[in-house]
């Protein structure tokens, strides 16, 4: 009798929360992308579906291009952002001081929290033609005319890493926080270099929030608009301006959801394959 | 190599030189956005002419400052609007999903919390799409079939909400899940012992246990819903949010005012982090 009401009471707990969760999954997220590829395999000019907006991206290489040079420019990104996060993390939970490291933090979380439209506002103001970078060079002599800084791809690559570089460095200080600094220490006393104290122990330790960390800013970078709509070339698209393109300046919907289709494969292929490489599990890495 | 081994001088000079040009980095672009709010000048560049309140407090003709600038009031109304509704949601439902998926046991539970974890890794683009073309589809049906012409369906607040809610959740969702995960359920068989109901149960004491990573995914919930732009783009109505309208503004050329705004909100964020970081300090003591 007892048991039977206590289970009674738990079913009617599992659907208060089961069914706006469902709901939301369902309606937001399962029919909206079934109905992205629905689309995608349309076309105004014939019934039925087709595969004709998924052959124009193959056979018209600004298309194609694009989406190779989004891909590997954010391969890129991911991989400077790991490059100047590992050693910050670093110096934040094994070097600086303890009572420095809470401001430390402070201070890299604030621009983040800030807008990425305000962060590239403020680097367009330094960087651009009548910006502050050129008008302080000019006074100082350094530059005899200004120069255009902003526009193009290197420009953009910097904004890029700006604006994600904090998704790399959080994991990475969550991991490192628990590392033991006994271990480093043995290794320096059995006479380890610094090099091989990074490759052995630091790195392999480090793994789950670099693996975590990497797809994070991987996803943010390749599904970015406006940093590389306000600091990149302005002939050189990124795929996220394509398809918008597509969608709301020639509303062309079929042909949009289909480069949208394609970016998502893309996305999941390269989670897919970093996952792999390192044996892991999606499901541990975003824990 | 680290704090308690001894570290050759010319190692910590140059890690420390490293870290304070990582820092010049990071603050330049907005230390140099604040300062520009009190230039006397009608672009937000140098020379430096002077110091002026008039981008905040300006009447006009020459310089309408921040607060009588009804385009950017309105989008800062319709971002605090938006990302209110947005927080009250998430937090909701992030709530409930943390409890179905760290205490309930049922069939498909991995494929549900895959689906839950998914849209992170999912573009924010593509997800404004997708939404945005689903409820096209949904309108058109409802409007084909019961000649009903629903607004919310259509690009406008509603949709805004239910873009940033559809990713903005799943972050809500792990903050409470992490807290829920340390969260000792002896305590919660005691209080059955002792007669209470799960729903008693669940208000006395879980809530009460998860009430700061509720809040804390709640801020974070605001914040994300507030600045969010990928999602929203495709979204939006009339009634533009404030990073939309900023960036119209930048793209078509812009005066101090966005400066202004920038201040007020890299204030507002700095003030938010210390206060966090001392409440969250205190609570670890």
């Amino acid at each position: 009798m007892m048991t039977k009401s206590k289970t009674r009471k738990i079913r009617w707990s599992f659907i208060i929360f089961f069914i706006p969760v469902a709901l939301w999954l369902l309606l937001l997220i399962v029919l909206p992308h079934i109905e992205l590829l629905r689309i995608s395999l349309t076309s105004t000019s014939t019934d039925g579906f087709t595969l004709d907006n998924y052959k124009a991206f193959f056979l018209e290489p600004i298309y194609w291009l694009t989406f190779v040079r989004t891909a590997v420019y954010s391969i890129i990104v991911t991989a400077i952002v790991l490059v100047i996060s590992m050693p910050v993390a670093f110096y934040i939970t094994k070097i600086s001081k303890i009572k420095t490291q809470g401001l430390l933090m402070i201070l890299i979380l604030v621009p983040f929290w800030v807008s990425e439209m305000i962060r590239v506002y403020g680097w367009m103001i330094l960087l651009r033609e009548s910006g502050v970078i050129n008008s302080i060079m000019l006074k100082l002599g350094i530059f005899n005319q200004p120069i255009e800084m902003l526009y193009n791809d290197i420009t953009m690559i910097m904004g890029l890493v700006y604006t994600s570089m904090l998704f790399m460095i959080v994991p990475i200080i969550g991991v490192l926080g628990s590392l033991d600094d006994s271990l480093i220490e043995a290794a320096h006393d059995l006479g380890a270099k610094k090099l091989a104290i990074w490759k052995e122990i630091i790195i392999p330790y480090c793994m789950p929030g670099i693996m975590s960390g990497s797809i994070i800013v991987f996803m943010l970078v390749l599904g970015s608009y406006l940093t590389p709509k306000l600091m990149g070339g302005k002939n050189a698209l990124w795929f996220t301006e394509q398809i918008y393109n597509q969608i709301i300046v020639y509303f062309n919907w079929e042909q949009g959801s289909a480069f949208g289709f394609l970016l998502l494969i893309l996305s999941s292929m390269i989670i897919w394959v970093a996952l792999k490489l390192t044996k892991q599990s999606f499901s541990e890495v975003v824990r | 190599m680290i704090r308690t081994l001894p570290n050759s001088k010319a190692y910590l000079t140059g890690y420390k030189l490293f870290i304070i040009i990582f820092f010049v980095f990071l603050f330049s672009p907005l230390i140099v956005t604040m300062i520009l709010a009190f230039n006397d000048s009608m672009f937000p560049s140098l020379p430096w002419k002077g110091f002026t309140l008039d981008w905040f407090f300006g009447k006009g003709p020459e310089k309408i400052g921040l607060f009588h600038d009804s385009i950017n009031l309105r989008g800062i109304a319709t971002s605090f609007k938006t990302a209110i509704t947005v927080s009250l949601l998430s937090t909701i439902v992030g709530t409930m999903a943390a409890f179905l998926f760290e205490q309930e046991d049922f069939k498909f539970k991995g494929a549900l919390y895959f689906l839950m974890i998914a849209p992170l890794v999912i573009p924010g683009v593509i997800l404004g799409i997708s939404i945005l073309l689903f409820t096209n589809t949904i309108s058109i049906f409802i409007e084909d079939t019961f000649g009903i012409y629903v607004k919310a369906l259509s690009p406008s607040f509603w949709l805004v909400v239910m873009g940033q809610f559809s990713f903005i959740t799943t972050i809500v969702t792990m903050i409470i899940s992490a807290r829920l995960r340390k969260f000792d359920r002896t305590l919660e068989e005691a209080a059955f012992n002792l007669g209470a109901s799960k729903l008693e149960v669940i208000w006395l004491i879980t809530l009460k246990y998860l009430r700061p990573s509720i809040i804390g995914g709640a801020a974070i919930a605001f914040l994300m819903s507030f600045e969010n732009f990928n999602t929203t783009l495709f979204l939006i109505g009339a009634d533009s949010t404030l990073p939309i309208n900023l960036y119209q503004q930048v793209r078509d050329g812009s005066t101090p005012v966005i400066n202004a705004i920038s201040f007020i909100l890299i204030v507002t964020v700095s003030t938010f982090a210390v206060v966090n970081l001392y409440t969250g300090k205190k609570e670890e003591e």
